[in-house]
């Protein structure tokens, strides 16, 4: 893609995105009641759950363009890991906080160990890690190995701590109600969700997008520096 | 030397970090039995370009092969002796544990007694259980060398072997060079040393910015005046 | 086959060897549990019937404390004098460096947790001698999948500028399940209920935590250490 059909491409992804996010918030603060039991606050629920499956979204396609990587040696796909693993970390940032919100309102507290809070925040804590070794790594193409593993190995990790910490939740019930165990939700009530998901994708894509063409001047900035001290 | 298949061969090798190419299509056979000098500025792609041919890194591009063979299979390694700018020794390990360590580790009979044999050889049989911690510079050198002799390698690799070695060690090493060279080993070095490399050399190869500007015969005239290739083919 | 096994049980005597004659790595590992134990008696009245209740918890913090000051050293070791090098270049393959140097850390390991349970136990007045084996089990499958993660980040890690601050960054929260099931599992036992079916689903966790790693790790080891 040059350079100019990225930006058209940008443009035209940032109009659809905002059209999809003005659409669906005066659905949900103008349209739909409030909730029987929790008033007004499930309202967060439009922003936590897109969250979450753009959050998980970006870690899987992390782990495939990480693979990627690792096949074809083409930094390319390292930026793209790059890009999209940060983009998805700050999503999980937006479900640890929601949540929190939300919790803190219904339950009474900001954290109540709920299972799934939980894994995302242990999710967080992995690819922060990630993000700090890769700032901790100077040159791109050992950079790129690198944090290509420790991605594979994170998303190994989820899986099994997805897992083990709904049987650990299991073992020792919280008193937790959760939406999706209410019985869902009705169906007018439903569908802002998945509009609203779609905008984070389109969203997550436009930063994803800029995020790469950083990770590539950046990149360009290194070899232009080894070129001027090279002998 | 003979016409059998190269030695050792490079074949376009890239080297890339990021963008930037530390290494371009490097093209270079060593026969077997030659003594290569590889000259280049600090910074020219040496040191990578030795890591490559000793397969402790990878090509980006390209690969390189001894007697036909990837140098990462564990057949070639066996083949391989390396001497880099440290000793690679352990500090809190003896002289012959340290010796005895990389005999089996190339998996060669009897490794004590191989062991003890080279320290006889590099004069430290009597210092034999001493730690390396305790020895003086020249002394863990001697025992390096030994190191990288041990497995009677075909093919020896050395980075700047002469640099941080005294005159005892020196000696060792040009003698074992030569006794190497008698047996018809491939040697390649690289080295600021100009004078010693290129005494010893029966080729040079030079690169400059990550390409092989030079590659051929030693002549009389490269030891004469040893300013001479980098005034032939160096950009300045 | 014999000259991977070979390989591996080269590694991991020299790694031994050269530990055992220094101390360093033991020694400090050591008394860093011992001030853990002793400051957890100042987090809670140590002579009350709460102790059972998180005694594992505990234990692992004092086990996973401990371990980052050994598995830190492990390929940290390599670098004096470029040995590490000198290793890679030698006809074994990366997998047998690899498991050679994790049994020697896992040996280590094993040897600073025993100190440190007999330590807890005399401290804190715990009683395990009732589920001793199953104990033993859960200390064996949790220091191996805690081993061979901080065995690999050790390696991938070596050459980083900033190396003993990314490993715990990198290798806490990957070990996550693995201390929760251990945890969970040792609290139980302590507490004197004994494997069964309402725990062995953590002793799966264990297992399947131990062997996807061990394989990932195997796989995956070659590229971290040459490219």
């Amino acid at each position: 893609m040059t350079s100019s059909t990225r930006d058209r491409f940008i443009y035209t992804l940032a109009v659809i995105c905002a059209a999809l996010l003005v659409w669906d918030f005066y659905k949900i603060f103008m349209v739909l009641p409030d909730e029987a039991n929790q008033g007004a606050i499930y309202r967060i629920v439009y922003v936590h759950v897109p969250s979450i499956f753009t959050g998980f979204t970006g870690f899987f396609v992390a782990l495939v363009a990480s693979g990627m990587y690792l096949g074809t040696k083409n930094l390319k796909y390292d930026a793209f890991a790059a890009a999209v693993t940060e983009v998805a970390l700050a999503f999980a940032t937006i479900v640890l906080a929601t949540g929190m919100i939300w919790g803190r309102i219904a339950w009474g507290v900001w954290w109540a160990w709920d299972a799934r809070l939980t894994t995302m925040l242990v999710c967080w804590l992995i690819y922060w890690g990630y993000v700090m070794l890769r700032r901790a790594i100077e040159e791109p193409t050992q950079r790129a190995r690198l944090s290509a593993v420790v991605s594979i190995f994170g998303c190994a990790d989820i899986l099994i701590v997805w897992k083990s910490i709904e049987w650990w939740r299991t073992q020792h019930p919280a008193p937790v109600l959760s939406m999706r165990d209410g019985g869902g939700m009705a169906p007018g009530m439903e569908a802002p969700i998945y509009w609203n998901w779609l905008a984070m994708m389109c969203l997550a894509t436009i930063f994803v997008l800029v995020r790469m063409r950083q990770e590539e001047t950046s990149r360009e900035i290194d070899s232009l520096r080894r070129l001027a001290h090279s002998y | 030397m003979t016409d059998t298949a190269p030695g050792v061969s490079v074949d376009s090798v890239w080297k890339y970090y990021g963008d930037f190419p530390a290494l371009r299509d490097i093209q270079l056979r060593i026969e077997p039995g030659s003594t290569v000098a590889l000259l280049g500025r600090n910074g020219a792609g040496k040191t990578t370009l030795l890591r490559i041919i000793a397969g402790l890194a990878k090509a980006s591009e390209g690969g390189v092969r001894i007697d036909n063979l990837d140098v990462r299979e564990e057949a070639t390694r066996r083949r391989i002796g390396i001497l880099g700018h440290s000793i690679s020794l352990y500090d809190e390990l003896s002289a012959q544990e340290n010796l005895t360590l990389f005999a089996r580790l190339y998996g060669l009979a009897e490794p004590e007694k191989k062991a003890l044999a080279w320290l006889k050889r590099t004069g430290l049989d009597r210092v034999r259980d001493g730690l390396v911690r305790e020895f003086s510079r020249g002394m863990r050198q001697r025992l390096a060398v030994a190191r990288a002799f041990i497995h009677e390698p075909d093919v020896l690799i050395f980075d700047e072997p002469f640099t941080a070695l005294d005159d005892r060690a020196i000696a060792v090493l040009q003698s074992l060079l030569a006794d190497a060279h008698a047996f018809g080993r491939t040697i390649i070095l690289s080295t600021h040393q100009l004078r010693e490399a290129l005494e010893i050399a029966t080729h040079v190869a030079m690169i400059q910015r990550g390409q092989l500007v030079f590659a051929g015969e030693r002549t009389q005239q490269m030891v004469d005046d040893t300013s001479f290739l980098y005034r032939t083919y160096g950009e300045n | 086959m014999g000259a991977f096994w070979n390989g591996v049980w080269t590694i991991a005597q020299k790694d031994l060897r050269s530990e055992l004659r220094t101390k360093e790595a033991f020694n400090a590992s050591f008394s860093f549990s011992l001030v853990i134990l002793v400051l957890f008696s100042f987090a809670f009245d140590p002579t009350s019937e709460e102790l059972h209740a998180i005694a594992g918890g505990l234990l692992w913090i004092v086990f996973s404390f401990a371990g980052a000051l050994i598995l830190n050293r492990s390929f940290a070791r390599e670098l004096q004098n470029d040995c590490l090098d000198a290793l890679v270049s030698a006809p074994i393959s990366t997998a047998a460096l690899f498991l050679g140097k994790t049994l020697a850390n896992y040996f280590l390991l094993l040897l600073v947790e025993g100190a440190a349970l007999a330590v807890f136990a005399i401290l804190y007045d715990t009683h395990f001698s009732k589920q001793f084996w199953p104990v033993v089990l859960v200390v064996v499958l949790g220091t191996w999948g805690m081993t061979i993660i901080g065995t690999m980040f050790s390696a991938l890690t070596v050459n980083l500028r900033m190396r003993e601050m990314m490993l715990p960054t990198l290798v806490y929260p990957l070990l996550i399940p693995a201390l929760m099931a251990a945890m969970t599992l040792t609290t139980d036992l302590m507490g004197g209920t004994p494997l069964g079916p309402g725990n062995t689903i953590w002793l799966r966790v264990l297992a399947g935590f131990d062997l996807i790693y061990s394989v990932l790790a195997v796989v995956f080891i070659d590229i971290v250490l040459v490219g």
